[in-house]
């Protein structure tokens, strides 16, 4: 898989290097900033870009900006935007273009080097990975909505689902067995008023009613 | 030997003190505050005799075009002329007054080294009718009527400081008689008295320029009220700059190396699976260590001032404050448009410590923030379904009251109001009121 660093600094950009190349990718460009981000897309077309939310000339979301522009001109390329704190606002611009193919991670778990591989690979093949921070501060926006249908422990199901975690995920981390897990997600699909498409299409849709976007 | 020393000593002293006799009374004649009052009073008189003319025979014209049209004299030419005279009058007064005071203000300010402030700019009133019911007219009308005095005593102190040359002359033309020792004698004095008087003119003069030409008492009040305003609002927003710039530095700086530095362990703790189990028990707790402190620079820096606030604004900060609150928040902004950063930074940290209050002292289960604009004004309202009863202490006796007393204190660093509704029961409420331009 190629990938496209965008962080303006210098320990951490060789950091992110070291850490995907010996996660067996290829990283084929590693920039300070979001301008040559773009070119580097423009160049390479890698499989994924990781951003840093926060980079020159103004120092502010500069990252999400220009995820934005890579989303509109090369739908392709997967997105995994880091930032050392996560604030519901820059999600809720992510994912209002972006529905799928996307994460947005603290800065703090690329320490976690295998989960963080493993949100690597989940946003290169399609799927989510949403900080549990982020997630979190989703839901306490959403009170009001068909959420309130699903009980706590499907909320709780959804909740791991727009973290990008798969079933068997799901699984491991709430102790339960595979066929209550099923249960749960279909459960979710139908309160949600969801089409019987592909289950994939399905789950993402889940997770963006379950934003709100 | 003895006795010639002392003698010697006695003559010196003698000397000492004749000589520094010398300097108290002839010192002061060569003196540069002597020349200095000396040249301040004569240019009082110079500027002093054109402006109580102007101002005296303006004034003076203007009585009299009113008292003939009173009387009734003259053909309808004269009346004419009079009626002109009245309606025209109390122009050409103000310019002329206003022209003869800020004439006395440089002179003041050149010749005396006397800065004499002008009112307060909010004192200034339309023209013509304005300045004359201002008391600041009436006041430096009276200064010019005054000044003449001082001009006066100008006059004076030149005689004095010119007496010697007349007694002289007085000798040359008139025979050598009683009165002419007299005279010489009084020149002398009249010398000698010549710096005393003039700088003693020069105080009296400076003295009623003072209380007549500078602010009045409510003016300098006011003066002093608005230069304290502003440099308030210059520490708050210097202090508001001051903690973006350290958010920036721990951002750019202590918050990088130690997320490489936790990767760097995670990374350690991947590969070096074959490590003995004290090694990677030792890497462990680093890791954990480094991930400890990582989030804990991140609450520290949100403390201080959240990035998000400098990118978004203040309803992006407050939607992340409200998400992040331990108890379910409604948040309702409505702000059209951004108030000053100062003022949005102060609106979000009583929010944020409003809403750590609730979470720690009110026993809520909800909470509502709501934002809205009015005009100048930012008004900020955190309701809570909670216990009720707080009330602000200044003591520090209890920690909800000191948190409350902060909050009251944010307010008032930018002139803002804090009020807080809570009776025994609840619902508490609490509504701040920022006063914003921009």
């Amino acid at each position: 898989m190629r990938i496209v660093i965008a962080e303006d600094s210098v320990l951490l950009r060789d950091g992110l290097t070291r850490l995907l190349s010996d996660g067996e990718f290829e990283v084929v460009a590693a920039v300070p900033d979001a301008e040559q981000l773009l070119k580097a897309v423009a160049e390479h077309q890698p499989d994924l870009a990781v951003i840093d939310v926060r980079m020159p000339p103004g120092f502010t979301d500069e990252g999400i900006k220009a995820a934005l522009v890579i989303r509109r001109q090369y739908p392709d390329v997967a997105l995994l935007v880091l930032s050392q704190y996560v604030e519901e606002s820059y999600a809720t611009d992510l994912l209002t273009e972006a529905t799928s193919s996307v994460g947005y991670l603290l800065k703090d778990r690329v320490a976690h080097v295998n989960d963080f591989l493993d949100a690597v690979r989940r946003v290169a093949a399609g799927g989510t990975a949403l900080d549990p921070d982020v997630v979190a501060q989703l839901l306490v926006r959403r009170k009001d909505d068909p959420m309130s249908r699903l009980t706590p422990r499907e909320q709780q199901v959804l909740r791991l689902m727009a973290e990008g975690r798969s079933n068997g995920g799901i699984v491991e981390l709430l102790k339960v067995s595979p066929s209550a897990v099923e249960k749960y997600v279909t459960n979710i699909f139908m309160k949600l008023d969801l089409p019987p498409t592909g289950t994939d299409h399905r789950r993402v849709l889940a997770v963006l009613k379950y934003l709100g976007t | 030997m003895r006795g010639l020393s002392l003698y010697f000593c006695v003559m010196t002293s003698a000397e000492l003190t004749a000589s520094r006799l010398m300097t108290a009374v002839a010192g002061p004649l060569w003196s540069r505050a002597a020349w200095r009052a000396t040249k301040s009073v004569l240019a009082a008189l110079f500027v002093a005799t054109i402006g109580t003319a102007l101002v005296g025979v303006i004034g003076v014209a203007w009585g009299a075009a009113i008292f003939s049209l009173a009387t009734g004299a003259g053909n309808i030419g004269h009346i004419a002329v009079y009626v002109a005279a009245v309606i025209v009058g109390p122009v050409v007064e103000l310019w002329a007054v206003q022209g003869v005071t800020a004439l006395q203000r440089s002179r003041l300010r050149t010749v005396a080294g006397t800065d004499i402030s002008a009112g307060s700019r909010t004192e200034r009133k339309p023209w013509p009718i304005g300045p004359w019911l201002s008391a600041t007219t009436w006041r430096q009308i009276a200064f010019h009527l005054l000044s003449i005095g001082i001009g006066a005593a100008a006059v004076v102190v030149a005689i004095c400081w010119l007496a010697p040359a007349l007694a002289i002359a007085y000798l040359i033309v008139g025979a050598p008689s009683a009165a002419a020792t007299v005279s010489c004698i009084g020149a002398v004095a009249l010398l000698f008295a010549a710096p005393w008087l003039a700088q003693f003119v020069a105080r009296a003069d400076e003295r009623l320029a003072r209380s007549l030409l500078g602010p009045s008492h409510t003016e300098e009040l006011a003066l002093r009220l608005e230069s304290l305003a502003k440099s308030r609002a210059e520490i708050v927003a210097a202090t508001d700059a001051e903690r973006r710039r350290i958010e920036r530095d721990l951002h750019d700086g202590a918050q990088q190396r130690l997320v490489s530095l936790a990767m760097n362990l995670g990374m350690a703790m991947a590969r070096f699976t074959d490590v003995p189990e004290p090694v990677q028990q030792a890497i462990a707790e680093a890791h954990e260590d480094a991930l400890l402190a990582l989030s804990e620079v991140r609450e520290f820096i949100r403390g201080l001032h959240p990035a998000v606030l400098n990118d978004r604004g203040l309803k992006a900060a407050l939607s992340g404050l409200a998400a992040r609150a331990p108890l379910p928040v409604r948040l309702n902004v409505d702000m059209p448009q951004p108030a000053a950063p100062s003022v949005e930074a102060v609106a979000y940290f009583i929010v944020s410590e409003a809403l750590t209050n609730v979470a720690k002292h009110a026993q809520a289960t909800q909470a509502e923030v709501a934002v809205t604009r009015d005009g100048d004004l930012l008004r900020i309202a955190v309701t809570d379904n909670g216990a009720g009863g707080a009330v602000p202490d200044g003591t520090g006796s209890s920690e909800s009251g000191t948190g409350l007393r902060g909050l009251m204190q944010r307010a008032a660093s930018v002139d803002g109001t804090l009020t807080i509704d809570s009776p025994p029961g609840g619902p508490t409420v609490i509504t701040a009121e920022l006063p914003c331009e921009s």
